[in-house]
């Protein structure tokens, strides 16, 4: 015990005068451009790189945590995020495509934290409003459409960007239709519909090639169109020597950074308003909401729609970005690894959803599978490793074990919901202009006691 | 005009008559109590006129709105607000937020506004910690507005519910046993504090209670409630007096004696 709190003290006594003051500053940039200065001299993809990329990852946490000023973490967040990652990603194009990813589950796990985390809505089914989104695109922008009516063709790529408003007005539709006779039901009730519902979409997804090919089956639809790159031309024009693929990596990665940056504006705003805050009395206290006069079916009918708009959204980018769908693509274990992404960043937090969506997304993409070359290898070099252990093999089990582990040691999640008054500052300053508008005033002589 | 009335309200739950046949009316401004031995079906009374049951038999007319049926939330939005028996803030939420909470109704924010951090939306939001603020006063709890509700002492939290109550405006509000748990000190000061909501707020009270000596010194008319039905009705020396209320809460043949 004692050894344990003087191990605190110690790391408290380093961190300490890291984590404010003139020396946080030197240490956030010193971190940041440390990290940026080794992924950029060393872009292959081995076991340093990915330690390196988890580290500058990472650097983002610490900067958003620490005590600077604002404007310091949006220099470093756009210098990291914006300059050094896209730039290491036409180096290893492998890093780019997981960063990318976790943007997209980012978005994903934002949008299933309205539902489940602000308004305590168990959703089970999430992936469906996603494979709306995505098959939306995929039909219409590839020959698919004229399976449906011979007179139809693909519409233009560039209508992509419209399509990114069609897919949220698309989500936002199935929300509402899903949620219009499901809302009335309870806690596991709901949970059980919505797990039906998501199994219904892929089912749909996989049978609707017959009697009209609609979606092409488990075929899944292929060659789905990319929209036009608007500024490339501009772009070779500065001497940068790129292909197409590179460039779309580019491409997808910045779109996906904008919708991630905007989802988080919308989410946060959101709970920190009205409309958030009758989600979380009507989680706390049903009852009670109501007779506050809360309309209870409508406040959650709007929550499940929004959570379903974010993931609208994202379909159509996925579907473009992956230029392949398939009904499998949309199964019951994608929603639950979305689920997994809220419970283990910590339910109602926004930024325990995207430090989830980030952690587990990596952990499926880049670190089991680069912990099963590293056996691998020692396997070739003798090392008494039986053959079949094959660590992406056990990934559920990884992640199954986590969560036990969560829930017992750390139920609320890796990063909860911090109740944080900086977010107040824009209405208190409206309160002061109202203070200052009274003082013009003279009192009326209606409004005395 | 009755600002309440409730005509002929029978409620059944399977086989037992909860409420039977009771009609009831609130006169604007005034301060009513509904007593009656555990059991008479007060509360379900309650959730009855706050919309949280239907009633199986009869109506119930709100500032002038036939309200039978009506779901909950519209009813509140109307102007009708309660307490519960057994305290039900937002343990989680702070003790301001918890007031914003019951402002809810009166909060307009377009949707659009919110996210665009529109300036009619910060400035009902500014105006809405305002009026909270000021409602925390009222109760005598403003200095705990961070906290959260679940952490505040038992008087402050039944202080807090109606601080929640009375953010919407209410034309009314109906307390049920707000001086349950307290002590004497704290019973007066609830007293005082019920008093000050018709006296300053024009808000009427409808309560339920079990501390006599608060009924008897706060209520103009009494209504009594046994096994559901309405027993008695009339001011605190009519009630104080009447055989059958005492023959209710002390058993039969006790009327006798005490007269």
């Amino acid at each position: 015990m004692t050894t344990s709190t003087s191990s605190q003290s110690l790391w408290q006594r380093v961190t300490a005068p890291l984590s404010s003051g003139p020396a946080a500053y030197g240490f956030l940039a010193l971190y940041v451009l440390a990290c940026s200065i080794l992924l950029v001299t060393n872009p292959r993809t081995e076991l340093s790189t990915d330690v390196v990329f988890v580290l500058f990852l990472l650097s983002m946490l610490v900067a958003y945590r620490s005590r600077v000023a604002a404007w310091f973490k949006v220099i470093l967040g756009v210098f990291a995020l914006g300059v050094v990652l896209p730039y290491f990603g036409t180096l290893n194009p492998f890093y780019i495509d997981v960063a990318t990813q976790a943007g997209i589950f980012t978005t994903l796990a934002l949008g299933l934290n309205v539902v489940v985390g602000f308004a305590g809505l168990l959703d089970l089914g999430y992936v469906a409003f996603f494979a709306v989104g995505a098959y939306a695109w995929g039909i219409f922008s590839t020959p698919q459409i004229s399976q449906i009516n011979p007179a139809w063709g693909p519409v233009d790529p560039v209508m992509f960007y419209p399509f990114l408003i069609i897919g949220l007005i698309l989500g936002l539709i199935t929300g509402v239709l899903l949620g219009l006779p499901v809302l009335r039901l309870r806690g596991d009730y709901l949970a059980i519909v919505t797990l039906g519902f998501g199994e219904v979409i892929r089912v749909v997804a996989n049978n609707l090639d017959r009697p009209i090919n609609i979606t092409n089956g488990s075929q899944g639809i292929r060659a789905i169109e990319r929209p036009p790159l608007i500024i490339v031309d501009q772009i070779r024009n500065l001497g940068v020597v790129a292909d197409d693929n590179r460039l779309y990596q580019l491409f997808f990665y910045y779109l996906v950074l904008i919708i991630v940056l905007l989802t988080v504006i919308v989410v946060a705003r959101l709970k920190h308003s009205r409309i958030g805050r009758a989600w979380e009395a009507i989680r706390e206290d049903e009852v009670a909401a109501v007779a506050q006069g809360i309309p209870r079916v409508r406040m959650k009918l709007m929550a499940f729609a929004i959570g379903a708009s974010f993931a609208g959204v994202m379909g159509v980018v996925f579907a473009s970005k992956q230029l392949f769908i398939n009904p499998p693509t949309f199964d019951l274990l994608r929603s639950i690894n979305i689920l997994v992404m809220v419970i283990l960043g910590g339910m109602g937090s926004i930024p325990g959803a995207m430090l989830g969506a980030i952690i587990v997304t990596m952990l499926d993409l880049q670190i089991l599978p680069r912990i099963a070359a590293v056996l691998r290898e020692a396997q070739a070099a003798g090392a008494p490793i039986p053959r079949q252990f094959d660590p992406t093999q056990y990934q559920r089990l990884l992640f199954g074990l986590l969560l036990v582990v969560m829930m017992i040691f750390r139920p609320e999640g890796l990063w909860p919901d911090e109740r944080r008054r900086e977010e107040q500052h824009e209405i208190e300053i409206a309160e002061e202009e109202l203070e200052v508008d009274k003082d013009a005033k003279p009192t009326s002589p209606n409004s005395g006691r | 005009m009755a600002l309440l009335e409730a005509k002929n309200i029978t409620k059944i739950f399977g086989g037992l008559v909860a409420v039977n046949d009771v009609t009831f009316t609130v006169e604007p401004g005034s301060i009513v109590s509904v007593i009656g031995p555990n059991g008479a079906g007060k509360t379900t009374f309650f959730n009855v006129l706050t919309g949280i049951y239907k009633p199986d038999k009869g109506r119930v007319v709100f500032a002038g709105q036939d309200i039978t049926g009506w779901r909950s939330d519209q009813i509140a939005a109307l102007g009708m607000r309660r307490t519960f028996q057994n305290i039900r803030l937002f343990g989680n939420m702070t003790v301001l937020e918890n007031v914003l909470i019951g402002m809810h109704v009166h909060l307009h924010a377009s949707i659009w506004s919110i996210i665009f951090r529109g300036r009619t939306m910060l400035r009902e939001e500014a105006k809405a910690r305002n009026k909270a603020l000021e409602l925390l006063s009222f109760v005598g709890i403003a200095d705990k507005r961070d906290e959260l509700a679940k952490n505040l002492p038992y008087g402050d939290q039944r202080r807090l519910e109606i601080a929640r109550a009375m953010a919407g405006d209410p034309k009314i509000i109906l307390l049920d046993e707000p001086t349950a748990g307290m002590n004497p000190h704290e019973t007066a000061e609830a007293t005082q504090l019920i008093r000050r909501l018709r006296d300053e707020r024009d808000i009427t009270v409808i309560l339920i209670e079990h501390d006599m000596r608060l009924v008897m010194s706060i209520s103009e008319r009494i209504s009594v409630l046994d096994y559901g039905s309405k027993i008695a009705e009339g001011d605190v020396q009519a009630i104080r007096t009447n055989p059958r209320v005492i023959e209710a809460y002390l058993g039969r043949g006790a009327a006798g004696h005490a007269a």
